[in-house]
C-alpha cells in the first residue's frame, strides 16, 4: 500500500523523534560530518528538507547508506536536532518498502573477525534489517 | 453601616446605548446601604466629579459606587474626587459597566441586568470597606552600587552628581572590570582604556564615591529606602589609606609564578600586586594564596622594600554595616567555560583562544604588548580562524551552551577580524557565522567595512571540528551557502565563547530578594516599560546582570538605573500601596506558611507576649508583614492556615460580599 | 426546552495587571461574550482563595473560572505558579465531589489578549451551559 507523502514524512519524523523545526540552520551538522565528500545529500539538507517536505530526493539518494551513524552530528548539534536519527530513520522506510533484510542473524558469526568493532556490527544489523 | 452613593455614568452613548442608566440607578437603590443614587453623562468631567464631592457632602456619604469604565481608567480620578471631599480615598469602588458590559453586549435588557448586578456587587465591597492609609517610610540618601565595572561606574557617577551618597563594592582588587580589559571598542575603534580610566579617575576622586574594592557583600536587611548592608572587606594585607601603589613590593616580590588573572592566566603576577597601571583604587594586594610569607612565615621582601610601611601581614577581614536607599546591581559577565565544547579543542592547543583572550593579545598593555603571536610558540600566525556562537543559541535539550544570543559576538568578532587584517595584512582571517547580527547605530556599517575594506572572510556555516596536527590547527567546516565541507589549516583559532552572568548573581538575588530568569540574569520589573527596576521595589539594574548588553548599551542603562535611583532618593518619605497584607496577631501562629510564599520577604516574625489566663503572660512566635516592603499580591492570605492574614482592600469578606453578589 | 433557557453564572477572578487589563481589552475591541461572565478583579491570582471559590459554588454558580499572567510573567514574579499548583489540587477535589472539572478552569490571558479572554470566556460559557445546573454544592439554605 502506497502511503501519501505527507505520511511518510510524518512516519520519518516520528519513528525518528527528531523535531527538524528545531534546526536554526548553522551547519554544524555538516561542519562535523567525515562522511560528508561520500554523500550527495549532507546532514544539514536532509534536516532542511525534510521540515520543507522534499523527501523522495532522500529516499533514492545513496547517502542514506553512506551515514556512518558516528553521531558526531548528534553529539554537536547545538540545538539538539539529532539529524543522524532522522537519516536513519529515512533510511529504514527505504528497507521497509523493499521487503526484506539485508543482514540476517545466521549471517554475522561469519562476518565477525579480530578488527571489527562491536559497535560497527550493531549499526550494520540496524541499517541492513527492518 | 455605611452610607453609600451610586453614581451611574452613561459616558455619552458609550454605556447609555446598552444599559438603560436611569434603571440601573433605579435598582441600585433599595441595595443595603445605599442613601443615594444619581447618575449623569460623564462622571469623570468636571461637573460629574462635582455632582459627587456634593453628594458625598450632602448626604454624608462613607463610601462611594462609580459605575463607569473600568478602575484602570478613573480609578485613581475618582479616588482623588474623594478624597477632595474629605472622604477617605479607599472608600471608592468603581463597578466596571463599560469595557466589560456595554461595550461587549448588544441587547439592552441583558446589558441592563448585568450592569445592576457589577452595581450591586460593587456595593456589597464597599459596605465592608474600611478607610486605608499609606504608610510612610523614610529614605535613607545613599546608594550602594554592587560592582565597579563600566556600568556601575557610570551609575556611581550619575547618582553622585545629583548630590547623593555611593558606595561602589567591588569583589576585585580594582573597579574597572571587563571593559578594562579590553582593547579597543566598536563601532568607533577607540580604546577602552582612553574612554574608561578617566571615568574611574572620576570615581576615586568623587567626595560623593567610596569604593570598597576587594570587597563584598555578605548581608542585606531591610527594604526599600532602608537597607541595611552588611558589606566584608578582605583583607589585602596592605593598608589601603598608606600604600602609595609605587609598584616596587610588586617589581621585588620573589613569588613569580602567580597566574595572570587580568591577563587571563596568559602571563605570572607576582603574589603582590596591582591588576593593572591605570587600577582604581591604586594599591597592592597580597594573594595569600601564593605569599609565602603568609603561608609559611618566611619571606617579608615587600615589607622590607615598602618605603610607606604599608605592608601589613596582621590584616583580618573587616565587617562594614552601611545604610542605603537604594541599591544596584551591576554585577556583569563572564566568558563561559569551554569546558563542554571539547570539539574546539580549547583545552588540547594553547592556540586555541577565546575573544576575551585575544583582547588582551591584542592590547598594548598585554601580555605581549600588543603583538598578536601564537600562545604556543610565540611565531606570527598568518591564518586565522573565528567561530562564532560558541556556547551561545544552543537548546536547552543539547545540555551545554546557553539558549540566548550573547548579543556582542558578532561585533566583536568584526572588530576583531577587522583590526587583525588592520594591524596584519599580510594574515589570512576566516569568520564562520550563523548569522551575522548588528542591530545597532553604524553596527551593519562596521560589519560590512570589516568584509568589504578589510577582506575578512565571512563564510556561512558552523566549524564542527577543530584538531591540532602537528603546530596548525585543522578547522573542519561546513559552507552552507557553497554547499561544501571545508578542511582548513589555521595558526590561531579564536571562539566567540557566549556569555553569562557573573556566579555572585545568584547568591546576590537571594539576599536581595531580587528575581532572576533561569540564566540567572536579574528580572526586570516590566520587560517594556520598566527595564532598569527589579520587581523587587529599591532594587535596580544596571549592564549585563540583566541582559547581554555593549557598551552603549550598557552605559545608557547605568544612566537609566541612576536616574531611578535618584528619583527614589530625592523623596523624604516613600508612600506605600495601603493595599498590604495584614496579619491577625490573635489568630496567627507562627508556622511561617505565608513567609514560604512570599516572594519579596516581607514577613518577618517576632516575639509577643500576651495576657494568659490566670495572670500568666504567653510569648506566641506571630508574623509580621512588613508594609514598606509588602506589594500586595495576597499569595500569604491563601498560604495561611489559620486565616490571620488577610490583605486591605481586597479581603477574604470583602471578595466573597463579592461572590455573593453575583451569585445572588 | 427548559435546557435552552438555562444561563449558567459564572464567576472569573481575573488578576490586575494581566487577565482584567485583558477583559477590558475585550472591551475596547467589542469583542462579544456572554453576559452570564460576571468578573471579580483581584490583585493577583494568587489571591484566589480555594475558599472563595467552594463559597461561589455554594451559592449557586455553575462555573468559575480564575484568570491570571502567563506562567514566568506575574506581576508579583511567582504568584500565578501558586495559583496553578493550587487550583490543580482543588479541582480534583471538587471533581470528587461530583463538580466536573468543565465548571472550573485556569487560564492563562495577558493584558495583550483581548482576543483570547473573549474566546475563553465564550468556550467556558458553552461548556458550562452544557453540564447544566451545578446542584452537587449549592446550599438551598442560601436561596429564599
Amino acid at each position: 500500500m502506497e502511503k501519501s507523502k505527507e505520511n511518510l514524512i510524518q512516519d520519518v519524523v516520528r519513528r525518528s523523534g527528531v523535531n527538524p523545526r528545531k534546526c536554526m540552520k548553522c551547519g554544524k551538522c555538516s561542519g562535523t560530518c567525515p562522511a560528508y565528500d561520500e554523500m550527495e545529500y549532507h546532514p544539514h539538507q536532509f534536516v532542511y528538507m525534510i521540515e520543507t517536505g522534499d523527501i523522495e530526493p532522500l529516499l533514492k539518494s545513496k547517502s542514506i547508506y553512506k551515514c556512518l551513524t558516528c553521531f558526531a552530528c548528534v553529539d554537536r548539534c547545538p540545538r539538539g536536532v539529532e539529524p543522524a536519527k532522522l537519516i536513519e530513520s529515512i533510511r529504514l522506510s527505504v528497507i521497509r518498502e523493499q521487503g526484506n533484510n539485508h543482514l540476517t542473524p545466521q549471517m554475522i558469526p561469519e562476518l565477525i573477525d579480530e578488527e571489527m568493532p562491536q559497535q560497527a556490527l550493531v549499526t550494520a544489523f540496524r541499517k541492513y534489517t527492518k | 453601616m455605611q452610607r453609600i452613593g451610586v453614581f451611574v455614568c452613561w459616558c455619552g452613548s458609550n454605556i447609555a446605548g446598552t444599559v438603560d442608566v436611569k434603571a440601573v440607578a433605579e435598582a441600585l437603590k433599595n441595595e443595603p446601604g445605599v442613601v443615594h443614587s444619581a447618575n449623569y453623562q460623564y462622571m469623570c468631567s468636571q461637573a460629574g466629579q462635582e455632582l459627587i464631592k456634593d453628594a458625598i457632602k450632602e448626604h454624608k456619604l462613607t463610601g462611594i459606587v462609580v459605575c463607569s469604565c473600568s478602575p484602570r481608567m478613573h480609578e485613581g480620578t475618582f479616588r482623588k474626587t474623594a478624597e477632595a471631599a474629605g472622604l477617605n480615598p479607599y472608600m471608592v469602588e468603581i463597578a466596571n459597566i463599560r469595557e466589560q458590559c456595554s461595550w461587549i453586549h448588544k441587547d439592552i435588557a441583558e446589558g441592563t441586568e448585568k450592569a445592576i448586578v457589577l452595581g450591586r456587587t460593587a456595593i456589597a465591597k464597599v459596605n465592608l470597606n474600611a478607610p486605608l492609609m499609606a504608610g510612610e517610610s523614610p529614605v535613607t540618601k545613599r546608594a550602594l552600587v554592587i560592582g565597579g565595572g563600566i556600568a556601575g561606574i557610570q551609575t556611581a557617577l550619575d547618582i553622585a552628581d545629583a548630590g547623593f551618597e555611593v558606595d561602589i563594592v567591588e569583589t576585585k582588587p580594582t573597579i574597572g572590570g571587563k571593559m578594562a580589559q579590553l582593547d579597543k571598542t566598536f563601532p568607533t575603534l577607540d580604546c577602552a582604556a582612553c574612554i574608561l580610566t578617566p571615568k574611574m579617575v572620576d570615581v576615586a576622586q568623587h567626595e560623593k564615591i567610596k569604593i570598597y574594592s576587594y570587597s563584598e557583600v555578605v548581608d542585606v536587611r531591610g527594604f526599600v529606602g532602608n537597607f541595611e548592608v552588611t558589606i566584608k572587606k578582605r583583607a589585602r594585607f596592605v593598608k589601603e589609606d598608606i600604600c602609595t601603589g609605587c609598584g616596587l613590593c610588586t617589581e621585588k616580590c620573589p613569588q613569580k609564578k602567580v597566574p595572570n588573572e587580568f591577563n587571563l592566566g596568559m602571563d605570572n603576577r607576582r603574589a603582590i600586586y596591582i591588576p593593572f597601571a591605570q587600577a582604581v583604587p591604586k594599591v597592592a594586594t597580597i594573594d595569600p594564596n601564593y605569599c609565602t610569607m603568609l603561608k609559611t612565615g618566611k619571606c617579608g621582601v615587600c615589607a622590607k622594600v615598602c618605603t610607606a610601611n604599608a605592608i601589613d601581614y596582621t590584616q583580618k577581614d573587616e565587617f562594614i554595616d552601611q545604610k542605603y536607599g537604594a541599591i544596584v546591581a551591576a554585577t556583569g559577565f563572564n566568558p563561559i567555560s569551554m569546558e563542554k565544547f571539547d570539539e574546539f579543542a580549547y583545552s588540547q592547543s594553547k592556540d586555541v583562544i577565546t575573544s576575551l583572550e585575544f583582547e588582551r593579545l591584542m592590547n598594548a598593555a598585554g601580555p605581549t604588548a600588543g603583538k598578536l603571536v601564537r600562545p604556543s610558540d610565540g611565531k606570527h600566525p598568518q591564518k586565522i580562524v573565528f567561530v562564532q556562537c560558541v556556547g551561545s543559541r544552543c537548546a536547552a535539550c543539547a545540555e551545554k551552551g546557553k539558549e540566548y544570543c550573547s548579543k556582542i559576538c558578532c561585533m566583536y568578532t568584526a572588530k576583531h577580524a577587522m583590526l587583525t587584517r588592520d594591524k596584519y595584512p599580510d594574515t589570512d582571517v576566516t569568520v564562520f557565522y550563523i548569522d551575522v547580527r548588528t542591530p545597532g547605530k553604524n553596527f551593519d556599517e562596521f560589519y560590512r567595512r570589516a568584509a568589504e575594506e578589510y577582506g575578512v572572510h565571512y563564510i556561512k556555516g558552523m566549524v564542527g571540528k577543530i584538531s591540532p596536527e602537528g603546530d596548525k590547527l585543522m578547522v573542519r567546516a561546513s559552507d552552507l551557502l557553497a554547499n561544501k565541507q571545508i578542511n582548513m589549516e589555521a595558526d590561531l583559532v579564536v571562539l566567540a565563547a557566549a556569555i553569562e552572568p557573573d556566579k555572585s548573581a545568584r547568591p546576590l538575588a537571594t539576599m536581595l530578594t531580587a528575581s532572576m530568569d533561569t540564566n540567572d540574569f536579574f528580572t526586570e520589573a516590566h520587560p517594556k516599560l520598566r527595564p532598569v527596576e527589579s520587581p523587587t521595589a529599591g532594587v535596580f539594574l544596571s549592564g549585563c546582570c540583566q541582559g547581554p548588553k555593549d557598551i552603549p548599551e550598557t552605559v545608557s542603562q547605568a544612566g537609566a538605573a541612576a536616574a531611578k535611583v535618584i528619583g527614589l532618593l530625592a523623596k523624604d518619605k516613600l508612600k506605600g500601596n495601603p493595599c498590604v497584607a495584614h496579619s491577625d496577631e490573635m489568630m496567627c501562629n507562627g508556622c511561617s506558611s505565608c513567609e514560604k510564599v512570599c516572594p519579596y520577604g516581607a514577613i518577618t516574625y517576632e516575639d509577643k507576649e500576651f495576657r494568659g489566663p490566670n495572670r500568666t503572660t504567653l510569648i506566641r512566635r506571630i508574623a509580621k508583614v512588613n508594609e514598606a516592603i509588602c506589594q500586595g499580591c495576597g499569595c500569604c492570605t491563601v498560604a495561611c492556615p489559620s486565616g490571620a492574614m488577610d490583605l486591605k482592600g481586597f479581603a477574604s469578606k470583602q471578595i466573597m460580599a463579592e461572590v455573593d453578589a453575583i451569585c445572588k | 426546552m427548559q435546557v435552552n433557557e438555562f444561563k449558567p453564572k459564572i464567576v472569573a477572578f481575573c488578576c490586575n495587571w494581566c487577565s482584567y487589563a485583558g477583559a477590558d481589552l475585550a472591551g475596547s475591541n467589542r469583542l462579544a461574550y456572554p453576559a452570564e461572565v460576571k468578573v471579580i478583579r483581584v490583585p493577583c491570582s494568587c489571591r484566589v482563595n480555594p475558599m472563595f471559590i467552594l463559597r461561589a459554588f455554594q451559592r449557586g454558580a455553575d462555573g468559575v473560572i480564575i484568570c491570571g499572567c502567563h506562567p514566568g510573567d506575574c506581576h508579583y514574579t511567582s504568584g500565578n505558579y501558586y495559583t496553578r499548583r493550587r487550583m490543580a489540587l482543588l479541582f480534583s477535589m471538587l471533581d470528587y465531589l461530583g463538580i466536573e472539572k468543565g465548571r472550573t478552569r485556569v487560564e492563562w490571558v495577558s493584558a495583550a489578549e483581548g482576543a483570547k479572554f473573549a474566546q475563553t470566556m465564550n468556550d467556558f460559557v458553552q461548556t458550562v451551559t452544557a453540564l447544566g445546573e451545578n446542584k452537587r454544592l449549592e446550599d438551598l439554605r442560601c436561596k429564599k
